[in-house]
């Protein structure tokens, strides 16, 4: 029998939930367009709930195209009228100026960030919040700096940007395309994820505050309709959109033949390789962050994990011990380390990958933490000997599940990491910095990280290879997107 | 001067065979046959097709190619073949490679000026396309060590980690060629990608096809490797479909589609989300038909980490 | 108890260490919110797993038989505290401890092997050993002879713990790695590896002479060497960080630490202990800020 170790000890941490007095939730909110919350067309609204507890948090605009034209002509009207005549310095101000708002009300929309999506508050504090607030700051510095970063080339911006974004991180995601959008002097149309909208509107109660020219930025709510809508929209620039390959693929097909460019954010199913001579207790630490980080809602999660075969019962062992000190539950506990499952629909889906790897043969391994009685939870899963030909493998889960499979040569690693239509990230740990730059090099994918996982920065270019998407966000690469050059 | 050359300015077919009766020159010319070039070789086309290249009044010049449909997917074949080993090559050496082109391409002025002028070219015109396009290949070869220092970065992240991005190639990219300028068309659209450590499948000018097919000759000669660059004529209105849905193809170059056709090969490149470069090159001698930022229409940025510690 | 395979371990088994791996995990320790009664039963906990030490050259008979007298009394004034650990003291006041704790389980610690350097012979060591041993003293804190150590003479380290560990006896035996002069958590985890396959009873970070001391990470690195030598042979090596852990936060992060690494088995006085001196006044100020909701002064609280 393996010896291993006993987490369930008499000392059990208290509940220590965040404070939520401070919060102040509106039971309805409208669209942001104009400068002003303005009624949806329709007069429509739709819940959007805590999916902790499946209580009602709010009400938002149901938006159709009628709200879509509105908004366009809002952020087209803020184009000519202001945003094209303001000085790139003072474009680069009123983005400082938006990076220390958030900075000042971070807890708020941390808070509400959880609420609204599930996250655990550890996560929405101290990742979330402060990269956001990073990357107003860092693309504030771009707006006045941009021949700097095309060089011999005139730099001007594309007009009107239709931007539609996922609910795995609400606010971070708004915050990646509208910094650099912005920054290089265009106006946006800005969607929320249909079950994560409250965040976005709060920042554009934070935009009001900012003094921002109205219309620059406008954001509007709703379901895929509203984001086709958009989409389709003639007077729209530019789509960035980051969510499933399979829309992405909608949203390419939508595009063809117009003259509109296009940015996408899309799937995963990135391999984190683990090799013998890896610090092998970061290495575990880094496979838990790879896929248990937000849920495992996370389009660049260490989905797959390829152990090397001399080390493989050792890294299982550990990890499964690791696993056990995870706590899921409440999002807004402090301590919590696994959340909520951002919807109903979603954990329906985790579900029923997880069936599938068993009915595959694939040998499941979960952990024994309690589960709160209401909302909606999944415990961190690990699937044992799985194969290439799985689909537990092959598909994206975009939840706390991982398929292990063991490997025995650098070779054997690549060719296994690279056999996958998607190409977004990759991880690889071992001590040996030949072996690091080679195995790197070989990985198809727009971001490695290297004896870490799940790493963040506004300087660092994020974005796919293959079918994980067109175009970077991120860095000085990110302003890439949102210029014409001549 | 070359045969070919002085059957151009005369402009007739049936001026060979006159010319043939001269007593100075009485042996039967050679003619040359064009085929495809694929992974290094130079087979016919699979389907047994072609078409008649004519010169503007109307002479058959020669039986060229129709590449299928099949031609294309065993191009593709050889080009992802190619692709690891060509990318792999040092910068230094791509450089070296684009040079010993351009010298190539430089040895032979004289058999593309007249390909070129037997295509309907006036001469100043082929004389002015070739030294463009040698020159092209000289400014792209400059380039190969180059644009990654340009477009690469050292990202100054916040926690304890060396973090940069780089440059790298997509892998295979399917390029159509312009229909004007066959040479300088051709080798403005392939320098680009090639010099990234792309492999590629061209389709070359439907109006000028025997310039690639020279070109393909000159290649083979020197040190690119089988299978990096492949070159197909044929018909756009037959091989556009293919070209932009085959799902082992990361990218497809185009410079002069029309609305129609642009959009077909945009929806049809969603079927595994490729690239589709659509360059916007009016004149083909200035600019913006060479700068490292066509280069970079087919390279992916990659982001690596690495912590920094003891 | 397993007996300790007495040969050096293979460290082509032992994994390296990241040390910007082991920072992040410690981020993520040091973000657990310990509140109410967690709180309460971590501070009690803490309490119970001192070692409470005083290592000064200005020590006197009197000063020592205070402390004793305080790891018997905490803080009168509640009821249900535990009584500290083990009283550690320096070779010459081995007697004065065990005499002024007799009657208690409060065991007695003494430092031996040259300490704070352990710059001499290995049979005067063993003679110290013995020494303190005879007269007393329960458990044996000794140094790692670390020059030795970075001229990677691996066998000359562990045979010596082997044969101070022989000279123990019955006491336990703590081996001191010297953490902060190890440079490298890679150094720290061959050093805790030695020190436990020659027979260690615990491993402890720090004499608390050179900076830096006993730190989350270093603890970390060491938590790890521990589990793996659980994995590997089934016997339980105890944990001691000493040095710099002068309050209460910092203690419950260590406890967060070891139960999120050892888990329950560990969670005890027989396998942890913190090597400290101020940190029981803090402890008890944050007990009795925990009963009452008021904040504490020092002055209160008796400083021995």
């Amino acid at each position: 029998m393996e010896r291993r170790i006993e987490f369930n000890t008499s000392w059990q941490y208290s509940p220590a939930p965040e404070s939520t007095d401070h919060i102040v939730l509106s039971k309805r909110y409208d669209n942001f367009i104009g400068g002003a919350f303005v009624p949806p067309a329709s007069g429509k609204y739709f819940d959007t709930i805590n999916p902790a507890t499946e209580e009602k948090l709010s009400e938002v605009a149901l938006s159709d195209e009628a709200d879509v034209n509105r908004a366009v002509e809002s952020a087209r009207e803020a184009f000519n009228r202001y945003w094209s005549k303001c000085l790139p310095a003072e474009r680069g101000k009123y983005l400082y100026r938006i990076a220390r708002l958030i900075q000042e009300r971070a807890r708020e929309f941390a808070v509400i960030e959880s609420l609204d999506g599930g996250k655990p508050i550890r996560e929405s504090r101290t990742v979330d919040i402060p990269l956001v607030a990073a990357h107003f700051f860092y693309y504030a510095g771009w707006a006045d700096k941009l021949e700097y970063a095309f060089p011999n080339r005139r730099v001007s911006p594309l007009g009107v940007a239709g931007q539609i974004i996922p609910w795995n991180f609400p606010l971070l995601m708004a915050a990646w395309k509208i910094a650099p959008a912005l920054a290089c002097g265009n106006t946006v149309v800005l969607k929320p994820a249909e079950t994560t909208p409250l965040t976005a509107l709060k920042l554009a109660e934070l935009i009001q505050e900012a003094d921002l020219p109205p219309g620059v930025v406008n954001i509007i709510t709703g379901a895929g309709e509203t984001g086709q809508a958009l989409v389709r929209h003639p007077d729209v620039d530019k789509i960035a959109f980051t969510g499933s390959t399979e829309v992405g693929r909608i949203i390419q097909k939508e595009l063809a033949g117009t003259n509109k460019k296009y940015t996408l954010e899309l799937g995963g199913k990135a391999a984190n390789i683990i090799f013998e001579d890896a610090a092998l207790d970061q290495a575990v630490e880094g496979i838990i962050n790879g896929i248990f980080f937000n849920q495992g809602h996370v389009c660049c999660a260490g989905s797959r994990l390829f152990v090397q075969e001399s080390v493989a019962d050792t890294v299982i062992r550990k990890l499964k011990d690791r696993m056990e000190s995870l706590i899921v539950g409440n999002p807004l506990d402090k301590n919590t380390d696994i959340g909520a499952i951002n919807s109903r629909q979603q954990l329906d889906t985790i579900n029923s990958y997880i069936e599938i790897g068993q009915k595959e043969g694939a040998e499941l391994y979960q952990t024994s933490c309690p589960l709160p009685e209401r909302g909606y939870w999944c415990r961190p899963t690990l699937f044992l000997n799985a194969s290439q030909s799985h689909r537990i493998v092959q598909e994206e889960i975009f939840g706390p599940v991982l398929a292990v499979q063991t490997f025995r040569t650098a070779e054997e690693a690549i060719e296994k990491a690279n056999n996958t239509p998607y190409g977004l990230s990759g991880g690889v740990w071992s001590d040996k910095g030949a072996k690091v730059f080679k195995i790197t090099s070989k990985i198809r994918s727009g971001v490695v990280w290297a004896n870490t996982y799940n790493k963040f920065d506004p300087t660092a270019p994020f974005g796919g290879y293959k079918e994980s998407g067109v175009g970077r966000e991120g860095g000085l690469h990110g302003l890439l997107p949102y210029v014409n050059l001549a | 001067m070359s045969k070919a050359r002085k059957i151009a300015k005369n402009d007739s077919l049936e001026l060979i065979s006159a010319a043939q009766n001269k007593a100075e020159d009485k042996r039967l010319e050679v003619l040359k046959t064009y085929k495809l070039y694929i992974g290094g070789a130079f087979p016919r086309t699979e389907s047994g097709r072609y078409w008649k290249l004519k010169t503007p009044a109307g002479k058959v010049i020669a039986n060229v190619s129709r590449a299928s449909r099949k031609d294309f997917r065993n191009a593709v074949v050889a080009a992802r073949r190619a692709f690891s080993g060509w990318a792999a090559k040092t910068a230094y050496n791509r450089g070296q490679i684009l040079y010993r082109m351009a010298e190539m391409l430089e040895g032979r002025r004289e058999q593309f000026i007249s390909e070129l002028v037997l295509q309907g070219s006036n001469e100043n015109e082929a004389v002015r396309e070739v030294n463009a396009a040698i020159d092209r290949l000289v400014y792209y070869a400059g380039w190969a060590d180059k644009y990654q220092q340009v477009f690469s970065a050292v990202n100054p992240v916040q926690s304890s980690h060396f973090n940069f991005s780089l440059p790298e190639p997509m892998g295979v990219v399917a390029v159509i060629a312009p229909e004007s300028h066959g040479l300088l068309g051709l080798v403005s659209c392939i320098a680009p990608v090639i010099v990234g450590g792309n492999s590629c499948v061209v389709l070359s000018s439907e109006k000028q096809p025997l310039s690639s097919i020279t070109f393909a000759e000159l290649m083979e000669s020197s040190d690119v490797p089988a299978g990096a660059i492949n070159i197909l004529t044929g018909f756009r209105e037959e091989l556009l479909e293919h070209f932009s849905s085959h799902m082992d193809v990361n990218a497809v170059v185009s410079s002069d589609l029309e609305s129609a056709e642009l959009k077909e090969v945009q929806s049809s490149a969603v079927s595994n989300l490729k690239r589709v470069i659509n360059l916007k090159i009016k004149d083909w001698f200035s600019d913006e038909a060479q700068n490292p930022y066509l280069i970079m229409e087919t390279q992916e940025i990659k982001t690596t980490w690495h912590p920094i510690g003891l | 108890m397993a007996a300790a395979t007495q040969t050096l371990p293979d460290f082509r088994y032992s994994p390296v260490v990241d040390q910007v791996g082991v920072a992040d995990r410690i981020a993520r320790v040091t973000a657990r919110s310990i509140k109410k009664e967690s709180k309460i039963e971590a501070l009690k906990l803490a309490l119970s797993m001192l070692d409470l030490t005083t290592l000064d050259a200005k020590d006197t008979a009197g000063k020592v038989r205070q402390l004793c007298y305080k790891a018997r009394h905490l803080h009168d004034d509640l009821p249900d505290l535990p009584t500290v650990a083990a009283v550690c003291v320096y070779p010459n006041m081995v007697s004065v401890a065990k005499k002024a704790l007799e009657g208690s389980t409060v065991k007695v610690a003494s430092v031996a092997t040259a300490f704070p350097t352990g710059m001499t012979s290995l049979d005067i060591k063993l003679e110290e050993t013995r020494r303190v041993v005879s007269e007393g003293a329960d458990e044996v804190d000794m140094v790692i002879s670390r020059g030795r150590f970075f001229a990677g003479d691996y066998n000359y380290v562990f045979d010596e713990i082997a044969a101070v560990k022989e000279a123990c006896g019955q006491a336990h035996l703590k081996v001191i790695l010297e953490t902060g002069e190890l440079e490298t958590y890679d150094n720290v985890r061959r050093a805790s590896e030695i020190a436990m396959y020659a027979g260690a009873d615990f491993i402890k970070t720090s004499t608390g002479k050179v900076k830096p001391a006993a730190t989350l990470e270093v603890t970390l690195v060491m938590l790890e060497a521990i589990r793996d030598y659980y994995y590997q042979t089934g016997r339980m090596v105890g944990m001691k960080p000493a040095g710099g852990i002068s309050n209460a936060k910092l203690a419950i992060q260590y406890l967060v630490l070891l139960k999120e690494t050892l888990g329950e088995a560990w969670m005890t006085p027989q396998y942890f202990r913190f090597g400290a001196s101020s940190l029981a006044n803090d402890l008890l100020m944050q007990i009795v800020k925990q009963k009452t909701g008021i904040y504490q002064s020092i002055d209160y609280f008796s400083k021995d």
